[in-house]
Parts: C-alpha cells; structure tokens; sequence
C-alpha cells in the first residue's frame, strides 16, 4: 500500500468525525495507507484568508515541514499531503504556492522559523478527490449498489477558488461528477454547486446563509436530486444542520439529505453502516431505489 | 578511599559554602549581569548560586533547588545573540556575558474546573480557555519552554480535543509560565494543560487492574494485621525482613 501523509484538520477530529472515518475508509480499500501527521497544528484557516499578515503562514508552512521530515524519516512514500476539508486544503495549498513563489515572504517566513527545519518548498498539497481522479468507473469493486440515486454535486468556494489553487477547472468543474459516478450514483449539478453557501457569516448573518442555503438546496431539489454531496464540513453544517431554520423562512421548503463525498463512496465500498452515528437520508433512498428494505448492521 | 579521606573531600567541595570563597582557588571566571550590573562570578555556578555569590538573598523565585519546582524562571540573553532565552535558574551554569533577570512571578487566573461535572467532550478545553482559538501556531511558547515540551503541539491538540495527546505532550511541565508570559495570543498554556491531565487521568487514562485491587485490599482490612505486627518490630528484625525481601526478589514480585 502506498503510504501517504494525511492532514486531517481540527473539524474533522470534532465536528466531522464521519467525514474522516468514511474517507479512511474509502482509501484504505483503494489501495491507500494514510499516515496521518504525529503532530500537526491549525491548517491556518482562519486567519490566512483575511489577512495577509505573514505569521498567519506559519502554521500551514510548518504542516508542510513535516511532511517534508516524514519523507526524509521513510516514514512516506512521496512528499505529499492530502486533506479532506475543503478549507485545510484551500489554505495550505495557497501558503505552499506563496512560499514557492515570493522569495521574500520565503526569507522571512525561514527567519521566523528558524529553529525548525527549514521548508524546501517539494511537498504536493492534494485533496483527497484528486487521488482518485483518474480511476476508471468500472475498475472499483462495490459491494452496494447506488444505481438510480441522484446526487447534487456541491463544490462551494474553496476546492475552486482562488483559481491557483483550484482542485479542477475553476470555471467548469467535473472533478465531484466524476467521483459520484465512480461509485455508482448519478451525477447532478447546476450553477448553484459552485455558489458560497455564506461560510463564517453563519456566526454573524444568519438569515444571508439561510437565504444562499436555501437557494442552492432548491437548485439541487429542483434537478431531481435525491441528495446533496459537499467536502466542506462549514458548507455541511450549513446546507444540513440549519435546514429547519430555512423551513421557517420560507415555508415552501422540503429539505433534501446532505452528506460528505466520502460517506457516499464508503457506503458503496461496504462500510458497516454502524459506523454512522445516524443514519444519512441518502442511504435511506439509495435503499429505497435498490429495492432492499434495511441495511445490515 | 578511607572514611576519612572522603569526609576531607566532601569538606574540601564545600569549603567555599563554610568559609567563603577563596578566590584564589578559582581558577574560572564568568562576567554576568543581573539586571544591568556587572558581576564577576566563579564560572561553574548555576545562575542561582551566582546571584547569592553576587549578594543576592532569594526569598522568592527559590523553591526546590532542583529543577521541579518551577519558581525560578529566568530569562537571558547572550551577547552577540538577538534570542531571548529562557532558564530554570537552579538547572542552568552562567555563560560568560549573560545579561539576565529572574521573572518572580506570571500573573495567571485560572479558570475553576470540576472534572466530575464536566463531559469528557471535544469542546471542554475551549469552554474553560476559549482564549486557545486564538493561537496561530507561531510557536514561540515552544521556544520558551526551558523543559523542551512542544507547548504550542499541545495547545492545538486541546483545541481539536484531544486529552491524551495534552497529556503526554505536556507531562514533564513544571509550570514555570514562560509559555504564557511569551504567548502572542495570551494563551495560559500550563493551566489548559493542567486541566488537560486532569480529566485525561479521570476519563481516558486506562485503570489499572492491579492498583484497583491493591486499594481495595487495603480498604477491606487485608493487610491490617501484617502492618501492625511490622510497626512493632525492632531496627534489628527490620533490616532482617528487609534483606530476606531483596534476596527473594522474584518470589515477591511474582506475589503482587
Ligand atoms: S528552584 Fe525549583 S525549579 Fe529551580
């Protein structure tokens, strides 16, 4: 099995304990060993995004250095890091390329950093998705059948955003259909898969996240979908867990299964549906279209 | 080496301690300054002898005199180096040049906990020390542990939750709080830490089967009678029950 270095990310740890758990999943029966980091600090996000104060760079820079010491250890098989959270993977990817790209930011992020190993800019920082996206449709053996679930794919802003450190064409992604159809569901996607969901203004502006929430969920009950796809645990929370406060603002609201692109992949590789703390609603459908009356725990 | 002639060194090391120093019989000097003055030292001091060489009388930041206490931390720079160190000053030698002071204190609240009411949850560091978001992994607590803990590693496993790793990371500190007196985000490391350990010990830590049962042994009177009969033996039979013990070494450890 190949090893690689894994970021998981603080969300994924706490609030998005599935989103982990189905990926590692879904990596382990493809042929992937993820080596998660002994020790890893905050990917950064939340402060590299709004300010360009360079100490806000330390954190990922310093994910990077570690990665580069497990290679130099034999602990890896390549330099690389892949990540789930849409937000980790943003960050650390743009403060990889600013720190390959601006010898001066490098100098000075050398000179604060320097009791640490010095970071030789050579790690690859790739999303989880696109490890897997040259794998042919038939090629995977599933164990459960998704045929006939329609899926909305929903990108939000950073897998594609700045365009640097898109994941996919920033403009015409195919990266999260292609996915899906891997493992067996129908792909669907509208404009509104790539359009932000109100990210932090959740904690601030409530009611702009409730109103782009329920516009994006629209879109995707409106295609046909039977349920929603994100790899952002922010976008989970708010295009799942606040879906009764979009009912309360607009009335004619139905509400649609939201999951992680993992959860969807390890269902149909076979994970125990035990592993879930509830059951996803779009197992529940995928149940229904196949036919079969429960799930085997 | 006679009994004598040991007696003789010892005297000889500790002369300087009975009738002072003779300096003539040192043959290596340092030249620290404690807080800006100049002092001419006798280079193999720690710099907590060397200040009381220099007339300085601790009645603070002096604990234990060996490196567990916490109490004397210091903080120094050497000549010709822009870093700001950190010490134990009972556990570090003078360097030549040092330019040093002693913290008497960092001015810490603690946040009052009670581990039985708290649930062993991904968010109980952040609801005592919600100040922990506000790290940016700049690392400088890390530099400033004179224990070489990895401080900042410990505060990003609090923020994600994760007991044990705190625990590990931070079982060695001995709260002198130079983590927290250095922190840009003015984070108290050692109490998170602290609370860290606490609950790691209440809730995660595996018990131990052995020790459960040894207690309540000891609850229920099993060893009662054997203690009172030993706590009425004399010197003589003691050093006897003692040296059958070490000569019999396998048989009491396999016995538990
Ligand atoms: S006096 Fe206790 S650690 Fe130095």
């Amino acid at each position: 099995m190949k090893k690689i270095g894994y970021y998981p990310g603080c969300t994924l740890k706490t609030k998005a304990k599935i989103f982990e758990k189905t990926a590692l999943y879904t990596a382990e029966k493809l042929g992937y060993e993820f080596i998660e980091l002994p020790n890893w600090n905050c990917c950064g996000a939340v402060f590299s995004l709004s300010s360009d104060d360079l100490i806000h760079h330390l954190a990922p820079i310093r994910n990077l250095v570690r990665v580069q010491d497990m290679k130099e250890g034999a602990f890896l098989s390549e330099e690389t890091l892949v990540t789930l959270c849409s937000m980790c993977f943003n960050t650390l990817k743009r403060a990889n390329i600013r720190y390959k790209n601006s010898a001066e930011d490098r100098s000075k992020i050398k000179n604060i950093m320097d009791t640490e190993s010095a970071y030789q800019g050579n790690v690859s920082v790739l999303h989880f998705l696109e490890l897997f996206k040259s794998i042919e449709p038939g090629s995977v053996k599933l164990k459960r059948k998704l045929k006939g679930l329609k899926v909305f794919v929903y990108y939000g802003c950073t897998l594609l955003r700045p365009k640097e450190a898109s994941l996919d064409d920033a403009e015409a992604p195919v990266i999260l259909e292609r996915y899906v159809e891997t493992f067996g569901a129908e792909a669907l996607s509208t404009p509104f898969s790539r359009l932000c969901c109100g990210s932090y203004q959740t904690v601030n502006a409530r009611e702009k996240v409730v109103e782009l929430a329920y516009k994006i969920l629209t879109s995707a009950i409106e295609s046909g979908a039977d349920a929603v796809i994100t790899a952002c645990p922010l976008c989970f929370f708010n295009l799942k867990d606040i879906q009764n406060e979009i009912c309360a603002a607009y009335p004619d609201f139905k509400g649609i299964p939201v999951a992680y692109f993992t959860e969807l992949s390890a269902y149909a590789l076979g994970m125990d549906p035990g592993e879930w703390d509830e059951e996803p609603g779009f197992i529940k459908t995928a149940l229904a279209q196949t036919g079969e009356k429960k799930i085997k725990r | 080496m006679s009994k004598k002639d040991i007696m003789g060194e010892i005297a000889k090391a500790n002369s300087s301690v009975i009738k002072g120093v003779d300096k003539s019989e040192i043959k290596h000097w340092a030249n620290i300054y404690i807080m800006g003055q100049r002092y001419e030292v006798p280079a193999d001091l720690t710099i907590m002898q060397a200040m009381e060489y220099a007339g300085f009388r601790f009645i603070h930041s002096c604990g234990c005199r060996a490196g567990f206490c916490g109490a004397c931390s210091t903080i120094y720079r050497l000549k010709g180096d822009y870093r700001l160190k950190t010490a134990m000053a009972c556990q570090t030698r003078v360097e030549e040049g040092m330019f040093l002071v002693q913290l008497p204190f960092s001015p810490a609240v603690k946040p009052r906990w009670n581990i039985e009411k708290t649930g062993y949850e991904d968010g109980a560091f952040l609801a005592y020390f919600p100040e922990i978001a506000r790290c940016v992994s700049c690392n400088t607590c890390t530099k400033a542990c004179p224990q070489d803990l990895q401080v900042m590693d410990y505060i990003q496993a609090a923020l994600r939750g994760d007991f044990k790793k705190v625990s590990e990371l931070s079982f060695d500190c001995i709260q002198c709080g130079m983590c927290a007196v250095r922190c840009p985000a003015e984070i108290v490391h050692y109490h998170v830490a602290q609370f860290g350990r606490e609950m790691y010990g209440r809730y995660g830590y595996p018990r131990n089967a052995v020790l459960d049962k040894r207690v309540s042994d000891i609850k229920k009177g099993v060893y009662d009678k054997e203690f009172k009969d030993l706590v009425k033996k004399n010197k003589d039979e003691l050093v006897k029950i003692y040296k059958d013990q070490l000569a019999n070494k396998d048989k009491f450890i396999k016995g538990g």
